[in-house]
């Protein structure tokens, strides 16, 4: 190969009390497509944000295209034609196309206005270049998320970067719309770029990349060449032991509805519609999965059954009773768990201990507190270190650790322990293992299926196609707050649900 | 500075960052220092200030070598608004509300207290106690109405406290004024069964105001703490104020809670009302202006980090300043030293975060010269 373009050598970054990168070195040839592998908090972000001038590294030597280069901000990084599509897009919505683009570089005419009709003549041309169909005068808010995605690849192209880097880019996007960004990618090393995809998706990194780089726990584990590395060995560098991507579970038998949902309409928060004539029937010792990008009316439909969020029109029955209107703690007294969607947000009071996060939901009674009102904490702290040691909690100090300082994964592993400790006889989960590692995500999935097995009905809402596939017995693609179809899981056809979730109606019959 | 030096302030600094507790005292220390050394700055003596502190708080008059508990009494008088008032400022911030309007809760108590004073039966015991109930239950409705505005409407706590503050000023006033033989600053006096003057107390006191409204703030911050701590209401409040989503998701009504919430602030506050009234006056007062306790007791909470017993010491901490005013400026040293101390006490209290930031700095640099290197603990 011709040399590399980035060569991020001996790069050590520490936070306090984490050691990110540690001795980290990093190799793009030029014009390659070189994929960084790892879980999350393996480093990767810290990499590619000391790349692109984010953060200084405590040591190491950064050099591009075989040059010594001092990256101290993005400024920098973009002179050296470095750009970043992050992952959270960051776009004026009520802005067109072109002015997001030109945003801070904004051409001017002669007489000092800005020059848009030359910018957009530019983006047009840009945008035929590389195949990436974008209306230059579109409106950001009216166009789809993959499209926002594009006007971030644009945004980089418009400052003539020659290096970019993909922070988790197919994280928001239906499986058509991966195809999409994957040739997408293809034309752009056609076009002489070079290409960082992070990712943790083995499969999109055995379909694009050339070469992959595998960090793990701050270590650089490898650098592989992806067309002689089977998905297996990546996957056993990534976590550092043999991993069953397969969840094991018996054939489900379902029982009674539990949770009858009844042409359902919430509106969000700008009092749009965000669910509309939804019905779903959950069954008990089912798993039903509701399969959709995120954004469209899962979180209003979490609400809505939860009682977090008020319905506007429709029914829903639980256990054959109309909850509609009850408050959050008759749900939660009728047998209703919860594991939400931001762990933070809802599911604990970080400042707590652990012991009194884990009572959230049955302080107010026997044996956590009598009849006069008083709490009786003796008792929380033993129903805590139960707990603790029954789902495997790691704190460093038993049930008296607050949860703030506990890791994300046992956060999320409290969580579970209280809400399966309901023995509720329909289980909400929503988001399950975002942002935990392959250990805790193996936990979580198996706990869930141990519910199913118990005759619980479990309601699962995930943005990862993956795990609602595997982890369900039925699925529900969602979108624009509507159930597009709903398919068996067992032998269910992925390029069939993703053109549901893009709201394309399940085909009667197919070749 | 070496690098043992280096690493002595920072284990020092841990030590006094560790818990919100040591971070007041030291603030407090701060605040003294810096008062020490503006009086230094003015050309007077330092020690005279403290010699003035010193007589507030045990009544021995080191120039003079004499004794009089009767300043011990007035520190402790002084203390009591500033200790409720602190309460009812921190009962609502352990609810995540900012209740901004303690002074307005405390003249509705303050008020209704005299005219149960003036108005009520004349039976001894029953009267003084009347009136106690009475304005604490009117400072509680003062506050359950803002309560109510934010549960039902989301009104801003603040603007709202901030609105009723003068509303309360001046019905007080046109209430007051309504009083037959009343005049433009004061009403007829009280008869002697509504005051919460106690002859025991003042006795011991040498004859200074202090009053039954000792008990009733030590029954309160007990009440407080109670509450706070050992209740299923305590819990309820404390999950609400650290993440009301999280409180609500746990099933926790929190339109209920804050409604609660700021009716027992603004209990504590109209007690405070009722001590001042009827323990610090034998008459009813026309208001001319705020007493401004309800606005100190922000401050007190402050320092006190919203706890009872923290609340009791930085009250009590905040009436030894104003008592000692007098007696500072008899020994030459500008009173104004002690709203400066006070002044900067809350100033430092505020900078905690930049403590936080601080050490997080001290640590990171640490860990990059490789001092200290600790692997996560593998479990994310």
């Amino acid at each position: 190969m011709a040399g590399y373009a980035i060569e991020m050598l001996d790069i050590t970054k520490v936070f306090p009390g984490v050691v990110a990168n540690d001795d980290v070195t990093l190799r793009v040839a030029e014009n390659e497509i070189h994929a960084i592998l790892g879980e999350n908090g393996a480093g990767k972000s810290t990499l590619m944000s000391i790349l692109f001038g984010l953060y200084s590294p405590d040591k190491g030597r950064i050099r591009i295209h075989g040059s010594d280069a001092a990256i101290k901000d993005p400024n920098d990084a973009t002179e050296l034609g470095i750009g970043m599509v992050h992952q959270h897009f960051k776009l004026v919505h009520n802005y067109s196309v072109t002015e997001n683009i030109i945003l801070g570089l904004e051409p001017r005419s002669r007489f000092g206005t800005v020059d848009l009709g030359g910018a957009e003549r530019r983006v047009a041309e840009l945008s035929r270049q590389y195949g990436l169909a974008v209306e230059p005068k579109a409106k950001i808010e009216s166009i789809t998320v993959g499209m926002q995605q594009r006007v971030e690849i644009l945004k980089i192209l418009y400052r003539n970067a020659d290096i970019l880097i993909f922070d988790e880019p197919t994280a928001v996007l239906t499986p058509q719309e991966v195809d999409e960004l994957i040739s997408i990618m293809r034309r752009l090393k056609a076009e002489g770029k070079t290409i960082i995809l992070i990712t943790h998706k083995l499969r999109e990194i055995k379909e694009v990349a050339e070469r992959c780089t595998v960090l793990r726990r701050g270590h650089c584990i490898g650098t592989v060449d992806v067309a002689t590395t089977s998905e297996d060995e990546l996957a056993r560098m990534m976590v550092g032991r043999e991993v069953k991507f397969r969840i094991e579970k018996h054939a489900p038998k379902p029982g009674p509805v539990i949770l009858q949902i009844e042409s359902l309409t919430v509106k969000n928060s700008k009092g749009y519609p965000a669910v509309q004539n939804l019905s779903l029937e959950v069954r008990s010792g089912e798993i039903v999965g509701v399969a959709g990008v995120d954004g469209n009316g899962q979180t209003e439909l979490i609400q809505a059954i939860t009682g977090l969020g008020d319905c506007e029109s429709g029914r829903i029955l639980f256990k054959g009773r109309d909850i509609t209107l009850a408050s959050i703690r008759e749900r939660i007294r009728m047998g209703m768990g919860h594991i939400p969607e931001d762990r933070h947000k809802h599911g604990l009071v970080l400042d707590f201990r652990l012991d009194e996060n884990l009572v959230l939901k049955t302080f107010d009674a026997p044996p956590f507190s009598d009849s006069l009102g008083m709490m009786d904490f003796a008792a929380i702290a033993s129903h805590g270190e139960r707990l603790i040691s029954q789902y495997d909690i790691r704190a460093g100090q038993g049930s008296a650790t607050t949860a703030r300082s506990m890791s994300g994964g046992n956060q999320q592993k409290a969580i579970i322990a209280r809400e399966i400790d309901l023995s509720p006889d329909l289980l909400v989960v929503a988001q399950p293992t975002r942002g935990l590692d392959v250990g805790a995500i193996e936990y979580i999935h198996k706990r869930i299926v141990d519910e199913r097995d118990k005759g619980r009905a479990v309601l699962l809402i995930s943005f990862e196609l993956d795990e609602v596939m595997d982890l369900c017995d039925r699925i529900a693609a969602i979108s624009k707050g509507e159930i597009v179809g709903i398919v068996d899981a067992e032998g269910a056809d992925e390029r069939a649900i993703g053109a549901m979730m893009a709201g394309i109606a399940k085909p009667e019959a197919r070749p | 500075m070496s690098p043992s030096g280096t690493k002595a302030v920072s284990t020092i600094l841990d030590r006094v960052i560790a818990s919100e507790r040591t971070v007041s005292v030291f603030v407090v220390l701060l605040g003294f220092l810096c008062g020490t050394v503006l009086i230094l700055a003015v050309g007077r003596n330092p020690l005279h200030m403290y010699e003035a502190l010193i007589q507030t708080l045990t009544g021995f008059d080191l120039t003079r070598g004499t004794w009089n508990s009767r300043y011990i009494g007035e520190w402790l008088t002084a203390s009591l608004p500033l200790i409720l008032c602190g309460m009812s400022m921190g009962f609502a911030a352990r609810t995540g509300l900012f209740n901004i309007g303690a002074e307005g809760q405390y003249i509705v108590g303050l008020t209704v207290a005299q005219f149960v004073a003036l108005f009520g039966p004349r039976v001894p015991g029953l009267h003084w106690m009347l009136a106690v109930v009475a304005g604490g239950l009117a400072g509680a409705g003062w506050g359950g109405i803002v309560g109510w505005l934010k549960a039902r409407f989301a009104v801003s706590e603040v603007v709202a406290t901030i609105m009723l503050n003068y509303v309360a000023f001046f019905l007080s006033r046109y209430f007051t004024r309504l009083i037959p033989d009343a005049n433009t600053y004061r009403t007829p006096a009280f008869p002697e069964t509504a005051t919460l003057s106690n002859r025991l107390l003042e006795d011991l006191t040498n004859g200074s105001r202090l009053n039954t409204g000792l008990f009733v703030a030590l029954l309160a911050c007990l009440a407080y703490w109670f509450i706070i701590e050992r209740t299923r209401l305590g819990f309820s409040l404390r999950a609400t104020g650290l993440n009301k989503e999280a409180a609500r998701y746990g099933g926790i009504k929190v339109t209920k809670a804050i409604v609660v919430s700021m009716s027992i602030a603004g209990a504590f506050a109209g007690l405070a009302g009722v001590v001042v009234a009827l323990g610090s006056f034998s008459y009813g007062r026309v208001l001319g202006g705020y007493d401004n306790y309800g606005f100190n007791g922000i401050a007190v909470a402050l320092v006190g980090n919203s706890s009872a017993g923290g609340t009791l010491i930085s009250g009590l901490l905040f009436g030894m300043l104003a008592s000692a005013q007098p007696l500072m400026q008899s020994r030459q040293i500008p009173k104004e030293v002690t709203w400066i101390i006070s002044g900067l006490v809350v100033v430092f209290i505020s900078l905690r975060s930049g403590f936080r930031m601080l050490l997080e700095w001290r640590a990171k640099r640490a860990a990059a010269r490789g001092e200290r290197l600790v692997e996560g603990d593998g479990s994310e």
